[in-house]
């Protein structure tokens, strides 16, 4: 043993010890400025983006017409009205669609599938199909709803390839949720004689929409900027009549497309506009995701 | 092994009496051949060691053990001459029949009057439900804490409210057994001494079982006491078995077994 005096803890009685608190401290802060620096990088880029966006399509979005005009050759009688509508659609499509299936199969998988071999298999499958590329959930619709189906390039079809893409986030997003909730809470419900319906209804499932409501926003919101599988099952960027469930539709993504790929340069001002309303229309979206969340969580 | 004593207590009426019983997680044997009387408006105490199998008996009682992925238990457990393991009882009456407070306590979150008033409502209650909410917290000696913030959290109460909220709810459905499983240990001392008082009042009414790791506790508040242990088996672990059981001042002042002899006095455990 060292010398174990305390009587000046500063000297060179500290025996095996080295404490070097200085060093240390500094490489909290160069930790410190490193993360600071990448939440910077993000925000500037992100900024960067933002005001660029808003120089180009500001003006342009404020100018009458164009929430109301139909798809025109001519930039300045532009409007996204179709484009708009078919989106808004969508969205109400892929709601009604995705979470009463996903949530479904997440609480079965959870609560009443029994843990085996077979369950596994399903659950690393599902995990592996979030990950696949949206292209290739578009080429699936092109070949099952459009064709199988023969729904043909409609709205219907659109949303229900937007599903299939959602679907496994959901899932896994649900999953998550439900597994988060305390053994205690089951046991506590369990514990009263109550059933299995009985604990998952009043119980966990409450327990856990603040979970599920995050994965579905967040999911779609995904689905909703997606634009390649609407290409692959014919989505169009010039449309002049409303969109219905079985007539061909235009989406926000699509109609931005396909104005960023015209040659005139006002068109540019136009896409930029268009833009800013998926931009509009996303944070409205994650905005309700929010507020869902704390309502429900009052009583935590 | 040794057999159980209960002649002191002869005369009162057996509740729960567990024969034989063996009880498993997967391969692993956690408790063997227990033979126990659990007997009406006594309060019945489980000590001993960590990974006893205390609270694993508790839990069979009520089949929460159920719930549990690979639990298996064999032998007999007779509640009110019924085997609670045939396959016509129904898990669910059980344990409305025989209600449980845990370690923790695990309020719903949602309301104080929502805590108590769920019990009731699943289980087809058609009275007056104010009437239960209330009658239910004076029961817990709770009412008069939380009478004017029904609607708050049942999350917003201390611990110790918490329990005692956790106690109501378990009287809200009228049971009969109430088992507790260590219900005091995340409670401070003040908290404690009035569950302690209040499950005094309770066995009037109720039969219980407390499982609990605090000797003193349960030489205060208990009738019976059963005193576990554990042996090494293979695989390194242990699998509980009952030691002794006899009336309380008994195992406290007289136990039969060297082993109760040291756990109580302190020596080991």
């Amino acid at each position: 043993m060292a010398n174990l005096s305390p009587a000046n803890p500063s000297s060179a009685s500290q025996g095996n010890y080295r404490p070097n608190t200085k060093t240390r401290e500094n490489t909290g802060k160069i930790f410190r400025t490193a993360c600071a620096i990448a939440l910077g990088a993000g925000l500037f880029v992100l900024a960067l983006l933002l005001v660029d966006v808003f120089q180009d399509g500001f003006l342009r979005m404020l100018q009458p017409g164009f929430f109301t005009d139909n798809a025109s050759r001519f930039a300045e009688r532009a409007g996204l009205r179709t484009a708009l509508l078919g989106s808004i659609w969508l969205l109400v499509l892929l709601l009604l669609i995705s979470v009463p299936i996903g949530v479904g199969a997440a609480v079965y998988l959870e609560e009443y599938a029994s843990k085996n071999r077979l369950s596994q298999f399903i659950e690393i499958n599902i995990a592996n199909l979030a990950g696949v590329p949206s292209i290739v959930y578009g080429l699936l619709g092109l070949g099952i709803f459009n064709e199988l189906f023969r729904l043909g390039p409609v709205l219907l079809s659109g949303a229900l390839t937007l599903s299939l893409l959602v679907l496994p986030l959901i899932i896994v997003a649900s999953r998550e949720a439900i597994r988060a909730v305390p053994l205690s809470l089951r046991q506590a419900s369990y514990g009263l004689g109550a059933t299995k319906w009985q604990t998952v209804s009043n119980h966990v499932l409450p327990y856990a929409i603040p979970g599920i409501v995050t994965g579905v926003i967040i999911s779609v919101s995904r689905a909703v900027g997606e634009t390649a599988p609407l290409i692959v099952v014919g989505a169009v960027g010039y449309l002049t009549a409303n969109p219905g469930v079985l007539r061909r539709f235009s989406a926000l993504p699509i109609q931005i497309y396909d104005w960023i790929s015209r040659p005139q340069a006002d068109f540019t001002n136009t896409a930029a506009a268009g833009i800013i309303v998926l931009l509009v229309l996303l944070f409205v979206m994650n905005g309700t995701a929010i507020y869902i969340r704390n309502r429900f969580s009052t009583f935590r | 092994m040794q057999s159980t004593n209960h002649s002191s207590t002869a005369q009162a009426t057996t509740v729960l009496e567990a024969r034989n019983v063996n009880i498993y997680y997967g391969s692993f044997l956690a408790v063997k051949q227990i033979n126990l009387d659990v007997f009406q408006n006594k309060i019945t105490a489980f000590i001993g060691p960590s990974g006893c199998g205390k609270s694993t008996l508790l839990r069979a009682f009520n089949r929460l053990n159920d719930l549990v992925l690979g639990a298996r238990v064999e032998g007999v457990i007779d509640y009110k001459g019924r085997n609670l393991y045939a396959p016509s009882i129904d898990p669910v009456e059980v344990r409305r029949q025989i209600g449980m407070v845990f370690q923790k306590p695990n309020p719903f979150p949602k309301s104080i009057y929502e805590n108590i008033a769920f019990g009731a409502r699943i289980n087809g209650y058609q009275g007056d439900m104010d009437a239960l909410v209330e009658q239910s917290l004076q029961k817990a000696a709770l009412w008069n804490e939380v009478k004017d913030k029904l609607r708050e959290s049942g999350l917003s109460l201390s611990g110790g409210q918490q329990q005692r909220l956790c106690i109501a709810r378990a009287v809200a459905v009228q049971p009969d057994v109430i088992l507790m499983d260590e219900p005091c240990s995340a409670l401070d001392p003040i908290s404690t001494l009035r569950i302690e008082e209040l499950m005094q009042d309770l066995k009037e009414q109720y039969t219980i079982v407390i499982v609990t790791h605090n000797m003193q506790q349960a030489s205060r508040v208990s009738d019976l006491t059963a005193f576990f242990n554990a042996d090494a088996s293979e695989g390194g672990k242990r699998s509980g078995y009952l030691v002794e059981y006899d009336r309380t001042e008994a195992i406290f002042s007289a136990p039969k077994q060297t082993s109760t002899q040291e756990y109580v006095s302190g020596r080991f455990g």
